[in-house]
């Protein structure tokens, strides 16, 4: 039963299994040193930002990189769900710049003591682009979905990502609600829309760029998403077109410099750029409405019927009512939808 | 009689000597670095998740538990999982038994690949079935973003582990006895059942533990085929990462808690079962 | 002394006339190996639905437009900075838990103390934790508000969001498995020997290096291809813990995801099949340690 294996010359002592493990050791400390430490330098940014706009900071940063301002300045870049990034940040995730989905994602910070509680004091009022409510369907629209009241229609399939942990399905469900209300319902009767159009979706994915997955790979017949995503993903080649409905939500996408070190004098200039009109331009060019006038190259058609959050009562007011975790309206929607229709 | 490995079954041991304790168990510092590492590693974490599901009490962490949406998601993870171990019990022993029993052309590379839901990323796993499984299927078989997609990622994921438990058995298990039990006019089904299976049943148990433990806590490959619908086809797992993005990290860590509980409940309860059954039986 | 026949060995029942039971013996001939057939096409069936399938879809996937774009694809900076940061991941938490696997069978193979299974259910935890729960766990720990987070500031450590936090997540799921596989050759290697060496003027430390290490060193091996395996692909926990900062903290995986989110298909196929040939790799080296250590330890 026992293996006795010939006597071999030892050629590992003791002293050298501790000088590796020591190593082994010392590599994770001296990384994690070396990481705090390599901040320092004002010559290098992060940006953490939601995943929509990678593509956008691809052409932006080069272009901001070409100016005085940015001449010399590298950039290191996070890309994730909107509220994961903020979330990330807010634990300790270091960023000089953040460009998130959601107004409540920068405020997260600014309760953190991250953010200047005057972030939004700018001739923007904090935000960098805007976007608006879409319903992407797919090319050729076969089932003719044209506006909200389409999506309420017995078999149709409709995609959005779950608003409890996607940022932006809050954007797509108010989108939804405030059409309903500027189409002159009570708001009784737009939470009943509410509750119909939760009976048609087939899938909640936890973000946004999972919904469009889901979507894209041939469920369901309509996604509710924002107009730049759209435009970003037609132009990647998928299958899709979209809708802009008659009324719909303007979707305010803010940015933010982060902490007052070193850094964020330069962060402040990148911010400056992405809302100046150069900047702008390259935003507009990605399918994104401007938030400045007068930006050569930016034909987006205005809905008719076009409101904002603030015309809901603002974001605090709206997660209150809407999304608090055991009163909201929308909670006890799809409570009532998993119980009643429970496989 | 070799010991079997990760069966759990305990085969007599002689005891080491005292005076082979002192130089065997380790130096004090010795210990004291294992300690910390596993105090890092695995305590730290697990006693912060404790405590911070406990943060509002015992009413506030029940009411986070017993949520609808908390209940749906651990009711679901808890049947899928159930239902996929025990396919697995069923097909792992079968393709055990092939490879053990049988010869084929390409046995060797069908023997390999058994391993590669556990050296394959996750997320891989997930982009591979979606493409699989989902509309465009080039197999036909379009079963994304409903339950069945749950379980087919899970079964997996879980395959290697009841076939890398029960193969080593059969390969040790004597021929003689069932050839023996032939020649007394024993049926094929009755071999199975009074010989065969009686000694491959602490090797199945295992593998179902650590079956069960996995496909519990599974989350990379779910996270794209299964739509995470609310109430439907939303698991413990995803909840819990969805209630981390929703900042209730009280409630992510309750309900982290239950599905914990739950898988070693279960791994301990089966690795109970198996040392009764080894004493009983051997 | 097996035989390669599946099923039983059809010995010919009593005799009851010339040819009644030749015909007895071709029937039940025949039934063995339907039986054999039978078995060997629902195990194969299954495997291919469920195993070969998948497997060739990642490979169909990442060629179907030529090689160009693969090599495009592999010579992207983002994409090998990720590789390379898997690996140096991947080379720090194994060694440790290889040293860490060791010395736990030892403890729990040769030690006397009291608290023996709960110390065996500790190293086993992370079988049963999600890797979720796992990031959440070390966010709450080592996080900016967790517990330790003010000391960890205090002192210019950055854990999570960093590559140490991620080092950590990647050790604790790939935790159980040396000390798993070693814990039962330890146990089968008998202490003889060592009693032998010990009383033979052999230290505590000789005796663990000449004797007992080379005796379990297959299984020590084979844990640790299988940690490698593990943590080459662990995605979850790793996903929580890392900051997703491109070319700083993006591993293999998570380069996969955020690549197929931006609809790079074969960029994320590409990365797949270099994380799937690593997979491979490993499976083979765990395929020949199993012979070997099937060999070293057979009676």
């Amino acid at each position: 039963m026992l293996s006795i294996t010939p006597m071999k010359k030892v050629t590992m002592t003791k002293r050298t299994l501790v000088a590796l493990v020591s190593i082994c050791v010392a590599a994770l400390v001296l990384s994690a040193c070396g990481s705090s430490s390599s901040r320092g330098s004002s010559s290098s940014l992060t940006l953490v930002a939601y995943s929509t706009p990678q593509p956008a900071f691809e052409k932006l940063i080069p272009a901001f990189q070409a100016t005085a301002e940015g001449k010399g300045v590298s950039f290191k870049q996070s890309y994730g769900p909107s509220g994961e990034q903020s979330r990330a940040v807010s634990n300790g995730l270091h960023a000089d710049v953040v460009d998130f989905s959601l107004e409540g994602d920068v405020e997260r910070l600014v309760k953190a003591g991250l953010v200047s509680s005057d972030w939004n004091q700018n001739a923007t009022h904090g935000f960098v682009t805007d976007s608006v409510a879409v319903i992407i369907v797919r090319k050729g629209n076969p089932k003719h979905i044209k506006d909200w009241s389409d999506l309420v229609k017995p078999g149709v399939q409709v995609v959005t990502p779950n608003p409890f942990t996607s940022g932006g399905a809050r954007w797509n469900v108010m989108a939804a609600y405030g059409a309903q209300l500027k189409e002159g319902k009570t708001p009784a009767q737009a939470q009943e829309y509410l509750k119909a159009m939760f009976a048609n979706v087939v899938s909640q994915d936890s973000s946004a760029r999972n919904a469009l997955q889901t979507f894209v790979s041939g469920r369901g017949d309509a996604l509710i998403d924002y107009e730049n995503e759209a435009i970003t993903d037609q132009r990647k080649g998928q299958p899709i077109e979209y809708v802009i409905p008659k009324d719909t939500i303007l979707i305010q996408n803010p940015v933010a410099v982060v902490g007052k070190g070193s850094g964020s004098a330069t962060a402040q200039k990148f911010v400056d750029y992405l809302i100046s009109p150069a900047g702008q331009a390259i935003w507009a060019a990605q399918g994104y409405r401007p938030v400045i006038s007068a930006v050569p190259g930016a034909h987006f058609p205005t809905p008719a019927g076009l409101f904002t959050i603030d015309t809901l009562g603002g974001w605090k007011k709206v997660t209150d009512e809407f999304f608090a975790p055991e009163t909201g309206i929308v909670t006890k929607i799809e409570e009532s939808q998993g119980v009643s229709t429970a496989k | 009689m070799s010991p079997l490995p990760n069966s759990g079954a305990t085969v007599a041991v002689r005891r080491p000597r005292a005076s082979i304790v002192g130089a065997r168990g380790g130096s004090v510092l010795g210990k004291g670095l294992l300690g910390i590492y596993l105090s890092v590693l695995v305590l730290l974490p697990v006693a912060a998740l404790l405590a911070k599901s406990g943060t509002g009490g015992a009413s506030q962490l029940w009411r986070e538990i017993s949520s609808p949406e908390a209940v749906a998601a651990i009711k679901l993870t808890l049947i899928v999982s159930a239902i996929v171990v025990a396919v697995n019990a069923v097909f792992g022993t079968i393709i055990a038994w092939v490879l053990v029993r049988d010869e084929f052309p390409g046995k060797k590379i069908v023997n390999a690949l058994i391993d590669l839901p556990f050296a394959l990323p996750t997320i891989v796993a997930g982009v591979v079935l979606l493409a699989l499984y989902g509309k465009g299927s080039p197999v036909g078989i379009d079963v994304a973003f409903t339950r069945t997609a749950i379980a087919l990622a899970l079964l997996f994921v879980t395959l290697p582990f009841v076939v890398r438990s029960v193969q080593p058995v059969l390969h040790e298990l004597d021929v003689s006895m069932e050839e023996a039990a032939e020649s007394l006019g024993a049926g094929p089904l009755t071999v199975l059942r009074r010989i065969v299976l009686p000694s491959l049943t602490p090797a199945i148990i295992s593998g179902v533990a650590l079956s069960f433990a996995r496909a519990v806590g599974e989350f990379g490959s779910l996270v794209l085929i299964t739509g995470n619908l609310p109430f439907k086809t939303e698991v413990g797992s995803v909840y819990v990462f969805g209630q981390i993005q929703n900042e209730n990290l009280p409630a992510a860590a309750a309900v982290s808690v239950v599905l914990l509980a739950a898988a070693l409940v279960v791994l301990a309860a089966l690795t109970l079962l198996s040392r009764w059954r080894s004493k009983h039986v051997l | 002394m097996s035989s390669s026949a599946s099923g039983s060995l059809a010995l010919s029942p009593a005799p009851a006339g010339r040819a009644a039971p030749r015909r007895e013996g071709q029937r039940a001939e025949r039934a063995v190996r339907a039986r054999k057939y039978g078995v060997r096409t629902v195990a194969l069936g299954y495997l291919a639905l469920l195993l070969l399938a998948p497997v060739a879809m990642i490979f169909y996937r990442t060629f179907e437009h030529g090689l160009t774009p693969v090599f495009d694809a592999i010579g992207e900076p983002n994409a090998q900075h990720a590789f390379w940061l898997s690996l140096e991941i991947v080379a720090i938490s194994v060694p440790l838990n290889t040293i860490f696997g060791i010395g736990m069978a030892l403890l729990l193979e040769r030690g006397r103390f009291k608290g023996k299974a709960l110390l065996g259910l500790l190293i086993d935890l992370p079988f049963a934790i999600s890797p979720v729960v796992i990031g959440l766990a070390l966010v709450l720990a080592y996080g900016k508000t967790g517990w330790l987070g003010d000391w960890l500031a205090e002192n210019g450590i950055q854990v999570i969001f960093s590559v140490p936090g991620m080092v950590i997540a990647t050790a604790i799921v790939s935790l159980p498995f040396v000390a798993r596989e070693t814990i039962p050759v330890l146990r089968e290697l008998g202490t003889d020997a060592e009693q032998a060496a010990s009383t033979l003027g052999a230290s505590g430390w000789q005796t663990f290096w000449r004797i007992t290490l080379p005796g379990i060193r297959w299984g020590v091996v084979y844990g640790v291809v299988l940690t490698t395996a593990r943590a080459l692909g662990e995605f979850g926990a790793v996903s929580i813990v890392s900051g997703r900062i491109e070319g700083e903290t993006q591993t293999l995986p998570l380069f996969v995801q955020a690549r197929f989110e931006n609809f790079d298909v074969t960029g994320a196929y590409t990365a797949a099949v270099v994380l799937a040939l690593l997979a491979f790799a490993t499976l083979v080296l765990m395929n020949l340690l199993t012979r070997r250590t099937r060999a070293d330890t057979a009676a």
